[in-house]
């Protein structure tokens, strides 16, 4: 069992005095593998991630990370493990070389090992030119890579990034997610926590989304938005009046009951068929002379998976809650 | 985790904590231009009004193991506000990822303010000796003053480990610092003889251990005044034994204390 698993956590509970940050969390991470931890501020991500690198204990549940038991044996989980938190940990006074060589040291690497692996992290993250800057000088983006080579500098079997992307600009998102791309091909297991549900999406083998310290769903991408519903029609009539004709002509085509938004003057509903459906759809509503502003299929978003598992949407991270 | 592995692991961390006081530009004001205007100011200020029965130079002479006293309490506090930013940053949070020895975060931190106040010592002694104050007793008592004000300094900055680890900002610890070692410092013989000072406070400076430590580098200096009176307090007379005392006794507090703080520790 423990070999074929990187990261194993049965019934992770934590309390900050009558705060629940975790009520309960099981993971799996088969070796090899990207697991997502998706969900708002608060809902307990970076508690997971604190437990299972050791920097936190659990009040109850176990946990086991690259076969190892954090609470038995956090030393060996430590050899295991490379970790990423969520605000760019360099030290800004060091230059990016002196930060990956301090870490490089501090895994035991040796001097001369260390240096040498600071030199090509610091080339693979494109960050060889600014090697001997104090990272103070860095943008943003570049201390998260360097944050993120950092993680990397002992070849741990098992990764940790805690939101990752938070906080960077879209450029350096795509960046990042290259990044993170190359070693998951490399064959590091990971976990990554994140608020971004496309970045779940695209990055993730699995997805666990929790929600005030509790697992609420769990699966692949496609495995959440099927147990959201499949594709959806949608129609936005151009007057409000006629939306009633619109509800019973998308009753017939469709497979389950019409949803009516007036604000938006909008109609949705599930459908099995497809195209057809639309075709169907469009001729029926032709036919009654109802105007159309938009008509289309929608395959659903995450969003609406998360939508539909809490009852609200997911929170966007927004500069405020970054900053600390 | 063996005791070689501890102590390579804390010297990669001195090292980042030394190499920033090149960098820093408040460290290196703190470390450099602070004690040169200190020494100036209390020579020039102070010892010129008040200068015993017209004794500046005899006054400037007593005046420096106290300055010397002083700055590095004050330099042992940069562990406490460097280790609060570290935990703020994140910093302490991927320490506590990597499979290093545990103590030596704080290690690294503290032995960094030794080395720091090494500096301290030095640019003031300079400093003191173009200014006119000599060193009137044998190089190896001077160094043996020199040594002792390492190690008291070296003590307080394990106190500020754990404040360090404790408190939610690098701002707090500085004010705490500040409202708690001026008057410790201050309440002391410092930078007055003891019987200037009122009653009560008196009995606070025989006791205090900074005043030992002024007291005691003072003598090894050969800085006390021709003419004044034996200390009467047990820990005055016995200055450098007291000072060592304390030392001991806050490091074997501390260094626990501090280090199962770190232990428990993750940024806010």
């Amino acid at each position: 069992m423990e070999s074929t698993l990187g990261v194993r956590a049965r019934g992770l509970v934590k309390k900050y005095g009558d705060v629940v940050a975790l009520d309960g969390i099981d993971l799996d991470v088969p070796r090899g593998t990207v697991l997502a931890l998706l969900g708002p501020n608060g809902a307990g991500k970076t508690t997971t991630v604190r437990i299972l690198t050791t920097l936190l204990r659990a009040d109850s549940g176990t946990a086991e990370v690259a076969g190892v038991d954090v609470r038995r044996d956090p030393a060996g989980v430590r050899r295991n493990i490379g970790l990423s938190g969520q605000y760019a940990a360099v030290d800004e006074y060091l230059t990016g070389f002196e930060n990956l060589v301090m870490i490089g040291r501090l895994y035991h690497l040796g001097k001369k090992r260390s240096e040498e692996r600071a030199r090509e992290l610091l080339a693979d993250f494109r960050l060889d030119e600014a090697a001997d800057r104090p990272t103070r000088t860095y943008s943003g983006g570049m201390r998260r890579r360097l944050d993120l080579a950092g993680a990397l500098v002992a070849d741990a079997p098992v990764l940790f990034l805690d939101e990752p992307t938070t906080g960077l600009d879209p450029r350096g998102r795509t960046d990042m997610w290259d990044v993170i791309r190359s070693l998951v091909a490399r064959g590091t297991t990971l976990l990554l926590t994140t608020q971004y549900l496309e970045e779940a999406d695209l990055l993730a083998d699995d997805i666990v989304v929790i929600d005030k310290g509790r697992i609420i769903a769990h699966g692949t991408a496609d495995e959440l938005k099927a147990e959201v519903g499949g594709v959806r029609l949608e129609v936005v009539a151009r007057d409000e009046a006629r939306l009633g004709d619109v509800e019973r002509a998308l009753a017939d085509v469709g497979s389950g009951v019409p949803r009516v938004d007036r604000d938006t003057r909008t109609v949705a509903v599930p459908v099995d068929t497809g195209v057809q459906a639309l075709t169907a759809a469009v001729r029926l509503l032709d036919d009654q002379g109802v105007a159309l502003d938009d008509v289309g299929l929608r395959r659903p978003t995450l969003d609406d998976v998360f939508l539909s598992l809490t009852g609200h949407a997911a929170e966007k991270a927004t500069e405020k809650e970054d900053a600390r | 985790m063996s005791t070689r592995t501890a102590v390579s692991d804390a010297y990669v961390v001195a090292w980042r904590n030394i190499v920033k006081i090149k960098r820093v530009p408040d460290l290196l004001v703190f470390t450099t231009l602070s004690p040169i205007m200190f020494v100036l100011l209390f020579a020039y200020v102070f010892g010129g009004a008040i200068g015993q029965g017209g004794n500046a130079q005899e006054y400037r002479e007593f005046l420096m193991a106290g300055i010397f006293t002083q700055t590095v309490i004050f330099g042992a506090t940069i562990t406490g506000a460097a280790l609060a930013e570290d935990l703020k940053k994140g910093v302490i949070d991927r320490f506590r990822s990597l499979p290093m020895a545990p103590s030596a975060v704080l290690t690294g931190r503290t032995v960094a303010d030794v080395a720091n106040n090494v500096i301290v010592l030095v640019v003031m002694s300079l400093t003191g000796l173009l200014v006119g104050w000599r060193i009137r007793s044998s190089v190896l008592e001077a160094l043996g003053a020199y040594a002792l004000l390492l190690v008291f300094a070296y003590a307080i900055s394990w106190i500020m480990a754990w404040v360090g680890m404790l408190v939610p900002s690098p701002e707090v610890v500085n004010n705490a610092s500040f409202v708690i070692i001026f008057p410790l410092t201050f309440i002391a013989v410092t930078f007055v003889p003891l019987d200037t000072l009122p009653g009560p406070l008196q009995t606070i400076a025989e006791w205090n251990p900074v005043s030992s430590a002024a007291q005691a580098s003072r003598e090894l200096f050969g800085n006390i005044p021709a003419g004044t009176p034996d200390p009467t307090s047990w820990p005055l007379q016995h200055a450098a034994l007291y000072t060592l005392a304390w030392s001991v006794v806050i490091l074997a507090v501390f260094v626990p204390l501090a280090n199962a703080q770190y232990r428990r520790s993750t940024s806010r």
